[in-house]
């Protein structure tokens, strides 16, 4: 897999309103590397997601993707984001829903696997010509992590990924984040589900939030 | 980018979809004047370009507000606006586009028809065929800012209507004068033309940027 040897951020702070989420959030993430952002409800975990994958601004701070020969990679076309909806049409059928996401999200950093092949993955074989509106909670969940695999991105934000799944499913779940890890790929994850790999790091939000003294809203 | 239109075309075709609503409201709309204003024939021809318009704009205003709220909904939109400023500009003009064609492009098709309720002639139809096919993509275009601008609130459907009108005003002008220019011998035909095809130009320029620069801004 081409694409970036490292996923840096630096003094990352993010709020909401007056309030201070976190700050001073800083890691440095290599290939095969993944880092679990874990903390109670409201801690933030979706926040600094959302900023990792460009949909906020941070307050201050960077977040970069630096390829190989140290060049910044802009993160939206190298990184994967599941936020908690699963971005499918109810409408449409799973292999359609897949299909758009492999064209319209086509990599510049390499190949996905088939359509097919990615239901497989998940443990759903046979329901490519269902509507994805017929699917369970938890099936539709498992088809949203398709969408990564379909189209191959190395970095991977994933926020709370394992909700609505089963223990079966938070397996399969594991597998497939080292499956991609041991590609080279990166994962960040809003998690509680142990990934079971020796290269993950941690990062725990306190969720003790702290009002800005900063006067612009005094 | 072929994909963006052939899903969002697939979805407005199919159950609950968006494509038959407005045609079914245009329908009515005009359907109902020839039975309020009574059977005067030479009446109904000469307002008849007129009707055809403003209903083809309510019609067009009717499914707006959904333009951007049901990928909102879903978590598309997400990734949609994820991608850099350029990329995001042409998905926005993509997805207008395909607006149109599922809600737009019916209206033109179903004018005809719905002129031989109002007894217009040949040509009156004609140019009204004409010039919606030309301002129809106008009010998709400057529709998609309001429904970007609106689509954080839960039930924006009208002020996206309210925030578009006026807008849409100069599209309805230019649109019914040229129609009538084609059946009035002295006036000039395309003059009017002209500045509605300008307009819809303008819009489709402008439109997807600043629908853009709204959905960035209204990340949550």
């Amino acid at each position: 897999m081409r694409g970036p040897m490292q996923a840096v951020a630096t003094k990352l702070k993010g709020r909401r309103g007056d309030s201070v989420l976190f700050e001073d959030i800083g890691f440095t993430l290599g290939r095969g590397e993944a880092l679990v952002i874990t903390g109670p409800n409201g801690s933030g975990k979706s926040t600094l997601l959302r900023i990792l994958a460009g949909l906020l601004g941070a307050d201050s701070g960077t977040f970069s993707l630096l390829g190989d020969d140290g060049t910044a990679l802009p993160v939206a076309d190298y990184s994967h984001y599941l936020g908690h909806r699963n971005a499918m049409k109810r409408e449409l059928k799973v292999s359609e829903n897949l299909a758009f996401w492999q064209s319209f999200q086509g990599a510049e950093s390499g190949e996905g696997m088939p359509i097919d092949e990615a239901i497989d993955q998940v443990g759903l074989t046979g329901v490519a010509h269902l509507p994805f509106g017929y699917l369970s909670a938890g099936q539709q969940r498992r088809i949203a992590l398709a969408r990564l695999l379909v189209s191959s991105r190395p970095l991977w934000l994933l926020d709370e990924p394992t909700a609505a799944l089963d223990k079966r499913s938070d397996r399969l779940f594991a597998d497939l984040v080292r499956a991609h890890l041991e590609t080279g790929g990166l994962a960040i994850a809003a998690t509680h589900q142990p990934l079971g790999l020796d290269s993950v790091r941690a990062l725990e939000l306190s969720g003790i939030h702290s009002t800005v003294s900063d006067g612009t809203w005094a | 980018m072929i994909a963006l239109i052939k899903r969002d075309l697939a979805i407005a075709t199919r159950s609950g979809g968006a494509a038959m609503l407005g045609v079914l409201f245009f329908l009515a709309v005009v359907a109902v004047i020839p039975f309020g204003m009574g059977p005067d024939l030479n009446l109904l021809a000469r307002i008849g370009p007129a009707i055809l318009w403003i209903g083809a704009l309510l019609a067009s205003l009717l499914g707006l507000d959904r333009l951007f709220q049901a990928d909102r909904e879903d978590g598309s939109l997400d990734m949609l606006v994820m991608q850099d400023w350029l990329s995001l500009v042409l998905t926005l003009f993509v997805k207008s586009l395909a607006h149109w064609f599922a809600t737009g492009l019916p209206l033109v098709l179903a004018a005809p028809l719905l002129g031989l309720l109002m007894n217009m002639s040949a040509t009156s139809t004609g140019a009204v065929m004409l010039t919606l096919l030309v301002g129809t993509p106008a009010i998709s275009f400057i529709g998609a800012v309001g429904a970007a601008v609106a689509v954080v609130l839960p039930r924006g459907g009208l002020l996206v209507s309210i925030l578009i009108l006026p807008l849409a005003i100069p599209i309805l002008i230019f649109g019914v004068s040229a129609a009538y220019a084609a059946v009035t011998d002295p006036d000039p035909f395309w003059p009017p033309f002209m500045i509605l095809s300008a307009i819809a130009l303008f819009f489709a320029a402008l439109g997807p940027v600043a629908a853009a620069a709204a959905l960035k801004g209204a990340s949550d």
